[in-house]
């Protein structure tokens, strides 16, 4: 078994096993990650080349870079591997528990569930506090993810026909989401309108703060639960034979997945196909099993909104596009690709 | 599902009470409104012109937004019909399809990338974006092992939305579009569009209503499938490329004039076929009159639903139309 | 551990499968349940394994109802590879195999000693060592439900229930795997309850042979004991004769029909 590193503690009751592949690439990957991380700190109205980032962040750099790195850059890309790495995971649940490569979030309609609670929030509340908002946005999410559940998958409907309802589902949110930014006072469209496409144009340390305790906290709930995701994968009854508490373990694992797109949109908005791209991503680098594809999954989603943002912050310059139309743009030709290669299932 | 009227009498009966009632919606709508009129306002909006307040959003804003609608209303029902007839699914529907949204991205890149701004020009683009996605999405959804079934036709229409309807966003935003040319591009709407766009597309519109009809009888045997319809002597191609020629009509001239209003076509041919059964000529007479009836009974509740704001009109086609098609979706009705 | 059913009544929506039904599973030997298209034998199986709850009765797992049981501690006991089973592409035998191992599992105890070597064992015992690290959608029919075989085996379970194990694969495979069933059952001593389609080859694997038929057990015990022409003509409507297996010895059934007659060599002996 040369191919995982088997890691074995007596004194602490740990034993792992690590595919070596997953590592390397989980490693690799990041890696890049940051790397782009860095360039893109450096990018925009002033630019910064990435040695003089480098030393920001250490804080040797000069003041002035320093200023514009911690008060505007540093939080935006932040939030972009955040709201990235969150969607990433999310999808990368959700196509474990729904055992259909097409499904993801977005397209089942969660993001779009998740939307209107965060639009409703902003334009109707708008005195409370905004700690409040992932809230809102986990109940819209919650909402939707019950409908999908009463409506198919209780009646054992397949994947694609729920695929159908949750984009049914994207529809009706899609417009609620519209009468709330039409109804919306004019202070608040600009920002209500995020929620169309997603967009983290403007995002402050406040966002980071908002979206890093739930990114942490389901993040490992979700790799503490890893091995159940995995089980799932070779079919219910196999699932249940090994005992497998099935349904519950669907609902923690659903549960997880809405917490996380839940926070990612209420920061970041409707980022379309992030959460459809990235799972896809990791299985074609590390393989099938879910542990080795939540890490990757979380780290490619972050690359494709880091890099996804670079684009709409720099290629249009000195207009801002939101980071959902790259993102739609990439994502929309790869999931039609997807769809021709899954015909007839 | 046995229809309730099945015979002649019943048929023109309804079709005359469906008449009546768009007239009347019709009439209501130019009557009921933000700014309060009553009857006697438009008699004398056009017997006894003053120039009054009243009389001029009448006349230039309350008549166009109805003959629009109806207009509107008509192209996009009996599209809805023959779309879910020739795709034998009764999921079809032309903003699910993608159809409507890459016609608005059409116009949208014309306008922005090529400064066009004539009407008639984009009616035409509009005609060549509904063109481009329906044979990109039939493409990708028959180049397969199994062809072309409901269900990757149906995902492959969401795709094409999707993308289409981001990229008009942010070309929207990038251009700084206000806010309600963004939903217009995205959601459609029939107020504040002149009477003159109309005229414009009027003469396609009307011929993608004819050509339909002419293609009832063709299309019910296109229906039964290919094979049995070139056996019994159809040229199921001619009969195809007519087809979609009629729904490159009616969908591109209702997108130019009135934006990409969607899920009109998804109802009004359900409720068609409720009503007058399986002969496509009567479903799609049937489908066209809802069609008005639905957008007009929209448009006026567009006014009112969150008064004194209005709402798009496709935001309120959607909030009718989506969970109709959820439920559809969810009891397994793709073949009819 | 014993597996048995008292009064047990299986159904799909209204109409039953299996009424009323008392069965004993004798352990450390090979069952076969046996029966034509649709009369519930794989229904039957699928209670046993838990994986369908029963309308009325119980299925009883050391005298207790096996939903009474956590579904883990169950696992511990009973292994079962349901028909046609799919693993997601690129899926290695290793981790396939590996699975196996999750009722034993906890989130920080992934890969325990026990794990490896309940792994390494099941590995060897199937003869895949060296394919280990092969996906299993790249392994011949016989290979790739050897795997599958190793997982119910890594699970450590002194019960393994199969079904129609042997269904979707050539001959030589069905005796492939037919064959490292028996040596499973004679070496580890695992009771063995399979359901599966060919007759003769059931009476020749088998120690306990359950015939279902018209939502009861039409009779049970070794297939020297109940096979016999009325067995066959009440249970699968098909006209036989049993024979002796001439290189076994066990029944052999030999149904009348159509097809070429050629003239008969030598009597065959029979039953």
């Amino acid at each position: 078994m040369k191919a995982n590193y088997s890691v074995r503690s007596r004194k602490f009751a740990v034993s792992l096993l690590i595919s070596r592949r997953a590592f390397w690439t989980t490693v690799f990957f990041a890696l890049i990650t940051i790397a782009l991380a860095i360039v893109s700190t450096g990018m925009g109205e002033m630019k910064i080349s990435p040695a003089e980032v480098l030393k920001a962040l250490l804080g040797i750099g000069s003041p002035q870079s320093a200023l514009v790195i911690t008060t505007l850059r540093l939080p935006r890309i932040l939030v972009a591997l955040l709201v990235g790495g969150a969607f990433g995971a999310a999808g990368a649940i959700m196509q474990a528990i729904v055992r259909n490569p097409l499904a993801s979030p977005d397209i089942l309609g969660v993001t779009g569930g998740a939307s209107v609670t965060a639009v409703a929030f902003i334009t109707i509340f708008q005195s409370a506090s905004i700690f409040l908002l992932p809230f809102a946005a986990f109940a819209g999410a919650i909402l939707i993810a019950f409908v999908l559940y009463l409506f198919g998958w209780k009646r054992g409907l397949g994947s694609f026909r729920l695929v159908m309802i949750g984009i049914g589902l994207k529809a009706l949110t899609g417009a609620l989401v519209t009468i709330f930014i039409v109804l919306a006072p004019q202070i608040l469209t600009s920002k209500a309108m995020i929620w169309l496409t997603g967009s983290i144009y403007g995002t402050s340390w406040t966002d980071v703060s908002l979206i890093l305790p739930w990114f942490l906290i389901l993040l490992a709930l979700a790799s503490i639960c890893a091995r159940h995701a995995n089980i799932l994968q070779l079919g219910e009854e196999i699932a249940l034979g090994v005992g497998s508490r099935l349904s519950r373990n669907q609902l923690c694992l659903m549960l997880i997945c809405v917490g996380l797109t839940g926070a990612a949109v209420a920061i970041g908005g409707a980022i379309g196909f992030v959460a459809l791209l990235a799972p896809h991503i990791a299985r074609q680098l590390v393989g099938p099993s879910f542990g080795s594809i939540l890490p990757v999954s979380v780290i490619a989603g972050s690359f494709i909104v880091l890099g996804g943002d670079l684009i709409a912050r720099t290629a249009f310059a000195p207009l801002d596009v939101p980071v959902g139309a790259i993102t739609s743009a990439i994502g929309a030709p790869f999931f039609i690709y997807l769809l021709y290669k899954n015909r007839g299932r | 599902m046995t229809s309730l009227p099945t015979n002649q009498l019943w048929k023109w009966f309804g079709l005359f009470a469906g008449i009546l009632a768009i007239l009347c919606l019709f009439l209501a709508s130019i009557v009921w409104g933000v700014m309060n009129t009553n009857w006697q306002t438009v008699m004398d909006a056009y017997l006894h012109f003053n120039g009054s307040n009243e009389q001029i959003v009448i006349k230039d804003v309350r008549l166009p937004r109805a003959l629009i609608a109806t207009a509107v209303g008509i192209s996009l029902g009996i599209c809805g019909a023959l779309l879910q007839a020739l795709s034998r699914n009764a999921l079809a529907d032309v903003e699910i399809l993608g159809l409507n949204s890459g016609a608005s991205l059409a116009v949208v890149v014309a306008m922005i990338f090529f400064g066009v701004s004539s009407l008639a020009q984009f009616t035409w683009i509009a005609f060549a974006g509904v063109a481009v996605t329906g044979v990109l999405i039939y493409v990708i959804a028959a180049s397969g092992r199994e062809g072309l079934t409901p269900l990757t036709l149906t995902l492959a229409g969401a795709a094409m939305a999707a993308l289409a309807s981001s990229i008009t966003y942010g070309l929207l935003t990038v251009n700084q579009q206000t806010l309600d040319e963004v939903l217009f591009w995205l959601t459609g709407s029939v107020s504040g569009r002149k009477l003159e766009y109309l005229q414009a597309v009027f003469p396609y519109m009307a011929s993608g209503w004819l050509l339909t009809l002419m293609l009832a009888k063709p299309v019910h045997t296109l229906m039964m499938g290919d094979e049995i319809a070139t056996s019994l002597g159809q040229n199921t191609r001619l009969v195809k490329i007519m087809s979609g020629l009629a729904i490159v009509l009616l969908t591109g001239s209702a997108v130019a004039v009135a934006g990409p209003i969607g899920f009109v076509g998804l109802v009004t041919p359900h409720l068609a076929r409720r009503l007058v059964g399986p002969g496509l000529f009567w479903q799609f007479l049937y489908s066209a009159m809802l069609g008005a009836i639905l957008l007009l009974t929209a448009d006026i509740g567009a006014r009112f639903l969150a008064y004194p704001t209005e709402l798009p009109i496709g935001v309120v086609t959607a909030l009718i139309g989506a969970p109709f098609f959820v439920i559809l979706a969810g009891k397994g009705s793709e073949k009819r | 551990m014993t597996l048995a059913t008292k009064q047990l009544t299986l159904s799909y929506g209204e109409k039953p499968i299996i009424e009323n039904l008392d069965l004993q599973i004798p352990a450390g030997k090979i069952t076969v349940l046996i029966g034509s298209n649709g009369c519930g034998k794989s229904t039957l199986l699928r209670s046993l394994a838990r994986l369908l709850k029963p309308v009325t009765g119980a299925i009883l797992l050391d005298g207790r109802d096996i939903f009474q049981h956590p579904t883990r501690e169950v696992a511990k006991q009973l292994a079962i590879l349901p028909q046609g089973p799919a693993a997601p592409e690129g899926l290695t035998v290793f981790q396939l195999v590996k699975q196996g191992r999750y009722p034993y599992q906890n989130w920080l105890q992934q890969w325990s000693k026990q794990d490896e070597q309940a792994v390494v064992q099941a590995l060897q015992a199937t003869g895949l060592t060296a394919l280990a690290d092969r996906p299993v959608d790249s392994l011949s029919g016989g290979q790739r439900q050897r795997a599958w075989i190793a997982m119910t085996l890594a699970q450590g379970t002194g019960t393994i229930l199969l079904d129609e194990p042997t269904t979707y694969l050539d001959m030589t495979h069905q005796i492939e795997i037919l064959d490292l069933l028996y040596e499973l059952n004679e070496t580890e001593k695992r009771t063995i309850v399979m359901v599966l389609h060919d007759l003769n080859l059931s009476c020749r694997y088998a120690h306990h042979l359950i015939a279902i038929s018209n939502r009861q057990i039409y009779a049970q015990g070794s297939p020297e004991e109940i096979m016999t022409e009325q067995l066959v003509r009440d249970v699968f409507q098909l006209d036989s004769q049993i024979a002796v297996d001439p290189l076994y010895g066990t029944p052999m059934c030999i149904p009348y029909g159509k097809g070429r007659k050629l003239a008969q060599r030598t009597a065959v002996p029979q039953y």
